[in-house]
């Protein structure tokens, strides 16, 4: 694959995405919305915000991205795109990653927003190395994201697709979920050691990177 | 060279227990010009996506660029081909020219025509910032056979290329596609407007329900023709033929 294809794509996706918003902006709505109504819910203490917090954040994150998730393929439905770029020399995966990719920054992008607001409602002061999320983070939405791409890519010609994506992808993310939750309350409560969890997130990512990239031409022509 | 681009050999394509193509069998040559008639669900865009690789078919063969008995599968050979569908196949949030530098970047390391070349030789201005999506019909059409253009494919297929398309651009069109056959390029196109693409045919295939009818040389002989610029081309006279019946 040539990295010059992914490129281009990745800098065509980030292109639509700037001139509408569409994808940032619901995500954002959308997790502002969990963060504060779990907050308002519960009323936790300091105590309790830091047991329950990674788990928020990652439940917030994952149903935000997926509003954006099931719109992934959208605009390449319309009008037939999809069938142009199946016809050109450009091999499947880099398509793929570069829109992967685009989607993990508009994540990144509603994550990193949300993360003072987060601490701001939670009161929220980690007792182990803080600076671990910024590896905990990534990985565990990069993991969301590089399946939720492809599963969107293998619901598209499906009628329901916005139903049927959740449900293909919330049981196969369940590890990733598991290994950033574990992780990030570790890091969070000092208690455990996030190391751990944090080596099998790496490991989900490149798994399922790598599937996905192998099973994404099969995925793109088929009828 | 082969004279033969592509072969269908007993093609059928089936859609759960209904069949869009039964069992045809057709050769193209190069550099010709087909024109495929039939009535709505006749068949007619199943056979141009099945010959652009987009379907696969059910039964029977499709062989695409076979050259000295080396033939190729469509799929293999996608990217020489030209594809133009009822939709646009644009981003509607790009401008035109975005859409087709886009495109044309896909198309690394070939001989493509530059995006603006091929807008202005449908009638576009490259310098239209205005996003496709709020193009009328008309310059979709347009913008979409430039998106085409800028591969330089050697089998065009065009489903509908005249439809929504005012007499002055459909006129447009017809000089380009006469210049496309004079290179030697083969053109498959789907149209119900049979008396603006007929004298540019050089075969007319009729579908019926799936199954070819006929395949009749074309009512023009285009044998010694003379070049696209001359006044006199069947094209023009068609064209003068279709602009009185409109006035």
């Amino acid at each position: 694959m040539r990295p010059s294809y992914f490129l281009t794509h990745l800098k065509k996706d980030l292109q639509l995405e700037w001139r509408s918003k569409d994808a940032i902006n619901s995500m954002l709505f959308f997790g502002l919305l969990v963060v504060v109504l779990f907050s308002l819910a519960f009323d936790p203490t300091r105590a309790v915000s830091r047991q329950i917090a990674g788990g928020i954040l990652c439940v917030a994150t994952m149903f935000a991205a997926v509003s954006a998730l099931n719109q992934a393929w959208a605009r390449e439905l319309r009008n037939q795109v999809l069938d142009a770029l199946r016809m050109t020399p450009a091999p499947g995966a880099s398509l793929f990653l570069g829109k992967a990719l685009a989607n993990f920054l508009f994540v990144m992008v509603v994550e990193v927003v949300l993360a003072p607001v987060f601490v701001m409602f939670y009161n929220l002061r980690a007792l182990g190395n803080a600076w671990l999320l910024l590896l905990v983070l990534p990985l565990g939405t990069w993991a969301l994201i590089v399946n939720g791409v492809f599963f969107a890519a293998l619901s598209i010609r499906t009628r329901n697709r916005e139903m049927l994506l959740p449900l293909i992808l919330f049981p196969i993310f369940i590890p990733a979920l598991l290994g950033m939750v574990m992780s990030a309350t570790g890091i969070l409560t000092g208690a455990t050691d996030p190391i751990l969890w944090i080596k099998m997130l790496a490991a989900y990512d490149v798994i399922f990177t790598t599937v996905c990239m192998m099973l994404f031409e099969v995925i793109l022509h088929a009828e | 060279m082969s004279s033969i681009i592509a072969e269908f050999d007993e093609v059928s394509k089936l859609y759960g227990t209904f069949a869009a193509l039964r069992k045809v069998s057709v050769r193209l040559e190069r550099g010709r010009c087909y024109l495929v008639l039939g009535e709505n669900g006749a068949g007619k865009s199943t056979l141009l996506r099945t010959l652009a690789g987009l379907l696969k078919p059910s039964y029977g063969k499709v062989r695409v660029f076979g050259a000295d008995g080396q033939a190729e599968d469509p799929m293999e050979a996608r990217e020489r081909i030209g594809y133009m569908s009822h939709a646009t196949m644009l981003y509607d949030e790009f401008s035109g020219v975005e859409n087709l530098r886009y495109f044309a970047s896909l198309y690394r390391g070939r001989d493509c025509v530059a995006p603006e070349e091929a807008l202005r030789s449908v009638g576009l201005d490259p310098t239209l910032a205005r996003p496709v999506g709020q193009y009328s019909q008309g310059m979709k059409q347009r913008a979409s056979l430039a998106r085409v253009l800028i591969s330089r494919p050697e089998l065009l297929l065009l489903d509908e290329p005249f439809s929504n398309m005012d007499i002055g651009s459909a006129h447009q069109m017809l000089r380009l596609l006469e210049k496309f056959r004079t290179e030697q390029r083969t053109i498959v196109l789907t149209t119900h407007q049979r008396e603006l693409a007929e004298p540019l045919a050089d075969f007319v295939l009729t579908l019926q329900a799936g199954a070819v009818v006929s395949l009749e040389d074309g009512p023009y002989d285009h044998s010694n023709a003379p070049k696209p610029s001359a006044l006199g081309t069947p094209v023009n006279t068609a064209l003068r033929f279709v602009e009185g019946s409109i006035r």
